[in-house]
């Protein structure tokens, strides 16, 4: 490919390679930049999950709503182009958050009736019949709520399709590259991207990298608050189809995705995969960058997992692992153009639902860009909302 | 002044052992945990076959008195304790069962965790019958069961050849011995090597002579590149190797065998040491002259730190446990004479590795539809494929699934590393393993 790319990516995980489709898709020339392998870092890390069920009504249910509506589109257009990637295994398997306590009925009742009001498809159901969907669902769990628009992807297959579609239109992914700042033109705007291989000229730089952004924002020269938070999550031995057929959570999990404690947080998240194995999550501490795996947190989650799912305390555990999820003060993404340098996007801090929201922040970064209309309003995932409000 | 702790020593081999002696002769206290039913690891597993052990065992299976001994156990996680040394959590018994999960500390700790068979893969390598060199050897020496009736051994190193001696011992008919390698001028190159190792020589040119005396076919650049049977092993595809292991057309020939038991090398157990925190360096744990490793209050013995067989191992491990008992507040002697040993052992150890490369030829072995990960069914065209689709990292590993299932890579992480070059840091992340071996989820929950 000859002359230069309109806009540059840095980060080639999930939402750095849903960025960079939108953007090729939308006719802008793009590179994704990668300082490691594409889709290694947090994305791989994920359990792949497209939710609205653990959403309050807000900004980023709407968010979740349009990247819901979105990835099966997205995905069929990218398998148009690049036929030969990888299959993202997309499968709306839906939801079910049972309530293990008679204290925790009441508040999920009202939670999905606030969901329902807001467009939600999240139905209420006794624990019977919950048993009935779930067989080995605890027979403690009294009060459940379905969400059957709850869905699933491999998040790498799925960034390696979106990357795919990317080269297919005639973009570049340039891995083992690393991001180190950027060029500005005389009038302060974006002129390009310095990295260890080179200087890439463009227009546009989008700052992707997830849990690394706050890093590469202050290598820009326009530092946004996102920070590391660990997370963990355990991997048991491949078990028979139908042990787990959703996925399923405790209803404590909304109040820890609302949370900024330092403090140990786990909520369950039990599913199974395409390989038959069960994922169990997870766990969301404020460590930093220490990936040192910790006992005590594999055994809380363990310890929620066999509250929920009895059955699994006689499975074998074969594998634990962690990663970090990019987190902002407020608990939401920063999608949009840096007031403090022209030319800097920000497409980050979408904490552990990085996979779910992707799409839609493509969506919304590539209309911004391009002055297209989106079906998502900007103005809550702004850059620097925090200093303005005097939330911080 | 509070009592000196205990030197924690995993691992009951020949470096576990030995370790364990020394820390004991110290005036430490020792506590040694293992995951077989009675002590002497791999290599001196009850063997009441080959008589004897001098030289390279020397005290044998000995615990010493006053030693705790905790056999029978795992240990399943290690983290590393802010002041040296690490916490162990421990489950014993089967691993399906309700084990008693436990932790302990171990401020000063010695990892003499050893090493498995390396196999490389190649088509019908999966099949019954098809086993590792160590594991026939095993059931020869434990159960004095031979693993078929007529048997081939193909690999390289020394270690085939007592194999073989444990398999004719335990009354199979071992059709051949198939050396990749070309050992015997490999061994005249490292001269001072090789004679660094005399002891150690004497006791190959002894296994030889009873390869000799049974008329055993000892074929050199040779190699077994398929397996076939009818759902169970029936016979062995040979063929003659150039020296970089490329098989040479037309030397195919075919030879009726129910086992074939395959030793190329052995692939250290790092992922204790990994999880402590311990420096490696191409593949093993990087330790100094008193097998301090970089993680402190850690040390480690045996094949973890190098290939080198049963007599290196205790060397190793008699400094090891000096130190350990030193680094518990025990006045000590230096161990010279282990010292030494080890510096020979060593010496020896590099020789026989230059001698038994694994050549990169091995990787047109196994073709298109040959598992290379068997606990997940994945082909070496399932990895191409998601080479081709994830550069590296742990994208790569999701994509291809190699060595997600129950060995966790053990048997495929080095080959699969190998047969789509990928770089050190992602053949490294084979190792780590957070939970080292698999431990029921009520079990985990359980602990505190």
């Amino acid at each position: 490919m000859t002359g230069h790319p309109d806009a540059v990516v840095v980060g080639a995980g999930i939402v750095g390679a849903a960025c960079a489709e939108a953007l090729g898709r939308a006719g802008l020339r793009v590179t994704v930049v990668e300082r490691g392998a594409p889709a290694g870092a947090t994305t791989a890390s994920g359990e792949g999950n497209v939710l609205v069920s653990d959403k309050e009504p807000g900004p980023e249910l709407e968010l979740a709503r349009s990247s819901l509506r979105r990835w099966p589109d997205v995905l069929r257009g990218a398998a148009a182009v690049a036929p030969d990637a990888p299959d993202p295994e997309w499968d709306p398997k839906g939801g079910l958050v049972a309530a293990l306590d008679g204290g925790a009925e009441e508040p999920l009742t009202a939670f999905a009736a606030a969901q329902r009001a807001a467009g939600v498809d999240a139905r209420a159901i006794g624990g019977d019949e919950a048993r009935d969907l779930e067989p080995g669902l605890s027979p403690e769990a009294g009060a459940a709520v379905l969400y059957p628009q709850d869905a699933q992807l491999q998040p790498v297959a799925a960034a390696t399709a979106l990357l795919a579609a990317v080269r297919a239109r005639g973009g570049r992914v340039r891995h083992g590259t690393a991001a180190l700042g950027l060029v500005r033109g005389a009038s302060g705007a974006v002129a390009g991207l310095r990295t260890d291989r080179g200087t890439i000229p463009c227009g546009a730089v989008v700052n992707a990298c997830g849990p690394w952004s706050g890093d590469f924002s202050r290598l820009a020269g326009a530092p946004v608050d996102v920070r590391p938070r660990r997370g963990m999550v355990l991997v048991t031995a491949p078990l028979p189809p139908g042990t787990v057929r959703r996925k399923v959570y405790d209803a404590d999990y909304v109040g820890a995705v609302g949370a900024g404690e330092a403090d140990l947080r786990t909520s369950t998240v039990v599913e199974s995969t395409h390989a038959g194995t069960v994922l169990i999550g997870s766990s969301r501490q404020r460590v930093g960058f220490d990936d040192t795996v910790r006992v005590e947190v594999l055994r809380a989650i363990a310890r929620k997992a066999a509250a929920l799912f009895p059955a699994l305390a006689r499975v074998p555990v074969m594998r634990a692992y962690g990663g970090f999820r990019p987190y902002t003060p407020d608990h939401l993404p920063v999608i949009g153009e840096d007031p403090r340098v022209p030319g800097l996007w920000h497409a980050t801090g979408h904490e552990g639902a990085g996979v779910g929201l992707a799409a839609g922040t493509g969506h919304l970064l590539a209309a911004l860009v391009t002055g297209a209309p989106a079906d998502t309003d900007p103005h809550p995932f702004r850059v620097l909302r925090g200093e303005e409000d005097g939330r911080e | 002044m509070s009592a000196p702790p205990p030197v924690t020593i995993v691992g009951a081999g020949p470096a576990g052992l030995a370790a364990a002696r020394a820390a004991a002769s110290a005036g430490a206290r020792v506590r040694l945990i293992d995951a077989e039913p009675s002590p002497g690891g791999q290599y001196l597993r009850g063997d009441a076959l080959a008589g004897p052990h001098g030289g390279a065992a020397g005290q044998g299976a000995h615990v010493p008195d006053g030693a705790e001994h905790i056999s029978d156990t795992e240990v399943w996680a290690l983290e590393p304790l802010p002041g040296g040394g690490a916490r162990l959590h421990l489950r014993s018994g089967p691993a399906d069962g309700s084990g008693g999960a436990r932790t302990a500390d171990a401020p000063v700790l010695v990892l003499a965790t050893g090493a498995h068979d390396r196999v490389l893969p190649f088509p019908g390598w999966d099949l019954p019958g098809v086993v590792t060199a160590g594991a026939a050897q095993a059931l020869a020496k434990s159960q004095r069961t031979a693993i078929g009736r007529t048997a081939v051994v193909a690999g390289t190193g020394p270690f085939l050849l007592p194999v073989t001696r444990s398999l004719i011992g335990a009354g199979a008919r071992v059709a051949a011995v198939l050396e990749a390698n070309a050992p015997v001028s490999g061994w005249l190159r490292c001269a001072g090597g090789a004679a660094a190792g005399f002891g150690k020589f004497g006791e190959l040119v002894g296994h030889t002579a009873v390869l000799a005396r049974r008329r055993v076919p000892y074929r050199t650049r040779t190699a077994v590149i398929a397996a076939h049977g009818d759902g169970v092993l029936e016979a062995v595809t040979t063929v003659r190797l150039d020296p970089g292991w490329r098989p040479l057309p037309g030397t195919e020939r075919t030879i009726a065998a129910d086992a074939l038991c395959l030793g190329f090398g052995f692939t250290p157990r790092l992922e204790l040491a990994v999880a402590a925190g311990c420096a490696t360096t191409g593949g093993f744990v990087r330790v100094d002259a008193a097998q301090a490793t970089s993680a402190p209050g850690v040390f480690a013995a045996g094949e973890p730190t190098g290939i080198g067989g049963a007599a290196l191992a205790a060397a190793e491990g008699e400094v090891a446990g000096t130190a350990a008992a030193r680094a518990c507040g025990h006045p000590v002697v230096a161990p010279l004479g282990a010292l030494r040993r080890v510096r020979a052992g060593r010496r020896f150890a590099a020789a026989l590795a230059a001698a038994h490369p694994l050549r990169p030829g091995w990787t047109r072995w196994p073709r298109d539809d040959t598992p290379v990960c068997r606990c997940e069914e994945v082909t070496l065209s399932d990895l191409h494929a998601a080479a081709r689709s994830a550069s590296g990292g742990r994208a790569f590993r999701l994509a291809s699934r190699a060595g997600l299932g129950l060995c966790q890579g053990r048997v495929c992480g080095r080959n699969t590393a190998e047969l789509i070059g990928l770089t050190d840091d992602d053949a490294q992340r084979f190792d780590r393993r957070p939970i080292a071996v698999p431990v029921r989820l009520g079990d985990l929950a359980d602990g505190t």
